[in-house]
């Protein structure tokens, strides 16, 4: 069995987090085809995944660190970089981009000084433009952590963000 | 337990969920015990009704009484005079946009009156997470006749009879495919389900998830038994969680009730589905690609043939169905394949989930038989364009499909037809756009989407994609030449002809659709340096054409940067300097009078 503290040190992990993410890796470390799940799991435990973890997915589940690169880098779901304290997601499916999202999206990069795929100096947002929610309904729509806001338009998503500090 | 006067059908999708279904339905159990009227009454949170454009909704049964947009403030006025006094709130009915008529009973709403439900059967009248509703609806008759009457081989010959065909988009007939598979020697074979929703604009196989999920299950092994396979899996989107949620309950209660596991309604017939997740890749829809993911690998495409029929999951046969496509399967196994090709076309039977969205009255969902004229959907279903404007085009089939104007509106959905005037049927998203739209900046949006989601694999997408994307960019900017047309075709034509994959062959389709139908638009971005919709900014002179101009100020009022200047009876002038290029004076102006 791996013992993270002989082997690895992270400043964005705690002890605790070590503890959890040896949990998952012993959990699966035998089924197959588990990479991806223990990297979900691990990045819902840290927040992202910085390359050290990385590492030591791939020596815990025996998997060549190139490969486990190469499925990080390749999904979108996987981060690479830490998050801001707020993450904006907004819909770029087709119903939001007809609605206008684009001005919202131009709105809150020039308020907040954050590019989309980028977080803001500060660590305030991050703002990411994601594939389309299926909530169509109530395009254009703009998730922010866990609250759907939807019919925005650029005026209103000032108003909105406001309230996340 | 008391068997309740009145059900309060209250609709939990994801659409109702965010308009704030959730503090409605605790205002209204509050107000419910206060009044001492929970044991007559009864809150049922059911899966996504559909009609999501006037959300939150309740359907009040028996009397089958339509409540939309509701608020938490409605509720006393709800129960002191509906529940308590028997006269139902006309002011929360659903009124015609047209005639302003306000129409209570949901069956006669136009939205549902030209719908027919077979994959939405339970829509908004169970409650998903109660298996015992499902059952109480013919639920898992289907599954009881397959296993305990019927061979294999008859399973398939139903599904054959019954013209069913792929709901994923390329539309392959279901029975053939299962009879590949049931072909295919070996002991271990898996079935799939594609839950990985990702055509923008389409959001059918979520609500069927999240409103029926147990017709998804029953679909599925049925298709165990056909082929003979002993695991399944659920490639489910994780942009999806209410969806997930309601999987994991449903595969739970099957398991309780002795319909998944081992020895399924004792017939000695063994079955588990557990559920994946993907990680958020368009091209993970394109079936080997689906496999290799589960396989926790990069989700690649590789060549067929070996077809998943044969070599497909862990290189063991495999089929792979789509959410809807396996929803169908119940009642095809219950009624029959006669009955169900009893509606549809020549080459197309049964009936097509759509999402309706864009610019459009009533967003939701659709169940329409095939056949049915494009036409009826947007406008005796959908209710028309918004605000008075003029209809452009309808997309169909998401980044593989195409733009459809308003001369060939008469197309009857049909895979073969829509193939025809150059979209496709895909998923079933069907987007409205208006006047304002501009099909140059559509196509462009589409292949910035595929160049993206291109995973690199062959030359033809990685390379030529990005090459097309380049080129519609230019011609957005301004900087676009004639010879750009030719090369568009030319270079589109290739991919369709070299791409390794469903998605890169089908990836020009938005380019050609568009210039096929809209090719004046292309024109006047390059020889007029002019964008007739407004949408391209670096064609826009963000000046106000004093001719036009009807001195109102809305300009004024709407503007962020405070950049235009105006004063009553005067003509509003922008400050260039001032100017971020945001289009809000655009969008509020009213005469078209800013150029």
């Amino acid at each position: 069995m791996m013992n993270h503290s002989s082997c690895c040190q992270h400043p964005d992990i705690t002890h605790g987090m070590w503890l959890d993410i040896d949990a998952v890796i012993a959990e699966n470390r035998n089924t197959p085809g588990a990479l991806i799940t223990v990297m979900r799991k691990c990045q819902n435990i840290v927040g992202y995944l910085p390359a050290a973890l990385l590492d030591y997915i791939a020596r815990g589940l025996n998997i060549p660190g190139s490969k486990v690169f190469g499925v990080a880098t390749f999904y979108s779901y996987f981060s690479l970089t830490p998050k801001g304290r707020n993450t904006i997601k907004v819909c770029m499916g087709t119903a939001c981009y007809v609605k206008g999202i684009k001005e919202s999206i131009d709105r809150i990069s020039a308020k907040y000084s954050v590019k989309e795929g980028k977080t803001s100096e500060d660590k305030r947002f991050s703002l990411e433009a994601v594939r389309c929610l299926g909530a169509c309904g109530l395009a254009p729509v703009m998730v922010v952590n866990a609250d759907i806001h939807g019919s925005i338009s650029a005026d209103k998503v000032i108003d909105i963000l406001d309230k996340y500090s | 337990m008391d068997k309740p006067r009145t059900q309060l059908m209250l609709c939990g999708g994801t659409g109702c969920h965010s308009t704030g279904m959730s503090a409605f339905k605790e205002t209204l159990q509050q107000a419910l015990e206060k009044e001492n009227l929970s044991r007559e009454i009864r809150i049922v949170e059911t899966g996504c009704n559909g009609f999501c454009a006037v959300g939150p909704v309740m359907l009040v049964q028996p009397e089958g009484i339509f409540y939309q947009k509701l608020r938490p403030e409605d509720v006393p006025e709800l129960i002191r005079e509906h529940f308590l006094k028997g006269r139902p709130v006309k002011r929360l009915f659903y009124t015609e946009p047209a005639s302003k008529e306000s129409i209570p009973d949901m069956n006669s709403i136009p939205f549902f009156a030209h719908q027919q439900f077979r994959v939405m059967r339970n829509k908004g009248l169970i409650d998903p997470e109660v298996i015992d509703e499902y059952i109480a609806r013919d639920g898992y008759f289907g599954l009881a006749k397959a296993l305990q009457d019927m061979t294999p081989q008859q399973i398939i010959e139903e599904v054959k009879v019954s013209g069913l065909r792929g709901r994923g988009g390329a539309g392959f007939p279901t029975g053939l495919k299962w009879d590949f598979a049931h072909k295919s020697p070996g002991d271990v074979k898996y079935v799939l389900c594609n839950a990985d929703e990702g055509d923008p604009g389409a959001f059918m196989d979520r609500s069927v998830l999240e409103a029926d999920p147990h017709a998804v299950l029953e679909g599925m092994i049925i298709a165990a038994k056909a082929i003979n396979s002993h695991q399944g899996y659920i490639y489910c989107r994780s942009e999806y969680p209410l969806a997930i949620k309601r999987l994991e309950i449903a595969i739970r209660q099957a398991r309780e009730y002795g319909l998944l596991g081992m020895n399924i309604l004792d017939t000695g017939f063994d079955f588990e589905i557990d559920i994946y997740q993907g990680a958020g890749a368009f091209v993970c829809g394109e079936e080997t690609a689906l496999m290799r993911s589960i396989e926790g690998r990069r989700g690649m495409p590789r060549p067929r043939p070996p077809f998943p029929a044969r070599k497909g999951l862990w290189d063991k046969p495999t089929i792979l169905n789509n959410v809807e496509t396996l929803a169908n399967i119940p009642q095809i196994m219950l009624n029959g394949g006669k009955w169900y090709a009893g509606v549809g076309t020549e080459t197309s039977k049964g009936t097509k989930v759509f999402a309706l969205s864009g610019n459009v009255n009533n967003i939701g969902l659709v169940e329409v038989p095939m056949g049915t004229p494009l036409r009826t959907i947007i406008y005796d279903i959908g209710g028309g364009i918004p605000e008075r404007k003029k209809f452009k085009a309808v997309q169909l089939g998401g980044p593989s499909g195409g733009c459809i104007p308003e001369s060939l509106l008469d197309t009857p959905v049909d895979y073969e037809a829509i193939a025809k005037v150059g979209a496709i049927m895909g998923s079933g998203g069907v987007i409205v756009m208006n006047e304002n739209t501009c099909m140059v900046d559509m196509a462009r949006f589409f292949m910035d989407f595929i160049q993206d989601e291109s995973c690199g694999k062959c030359t033809p997408c990685r390379e030529g994609t990005r090459r097309l994307l380049q080129i519609l960019e230019k011609i957005c900017n301004g900087n676009g030449e004639p010879k750009d047309l030719e090369d568009l075709v030319e270079l589109s034509d290739v991919i369709k002809n070299s791409a390794l994959c469903g998605l890169g062959q089908t990836a020009p389709n938005p380019v050609l659709s568009t210039l096929r139908y809209f090719r004046d638009e292309y024109v006047a971005h390059i020889v007029e340096k002019r964008c007739p919709a407004k949408r391209c900014v670096s064609l826009l002179r963000f000046e106000v054409d004093p001719d036009l101009c009807k001195k109102c100020g809305l300009c004024f009022q709407v503007c962020p940067a405070h950049a235009i200047s105006w004063e009553k009876k005067q003509i509003a002038v922008i400050d260039k300097e001032k100017c971020i290029q945001c289009l809000s004076c655009y969008a509020g102006c009213r005469f078209d009078a800013i150029l």
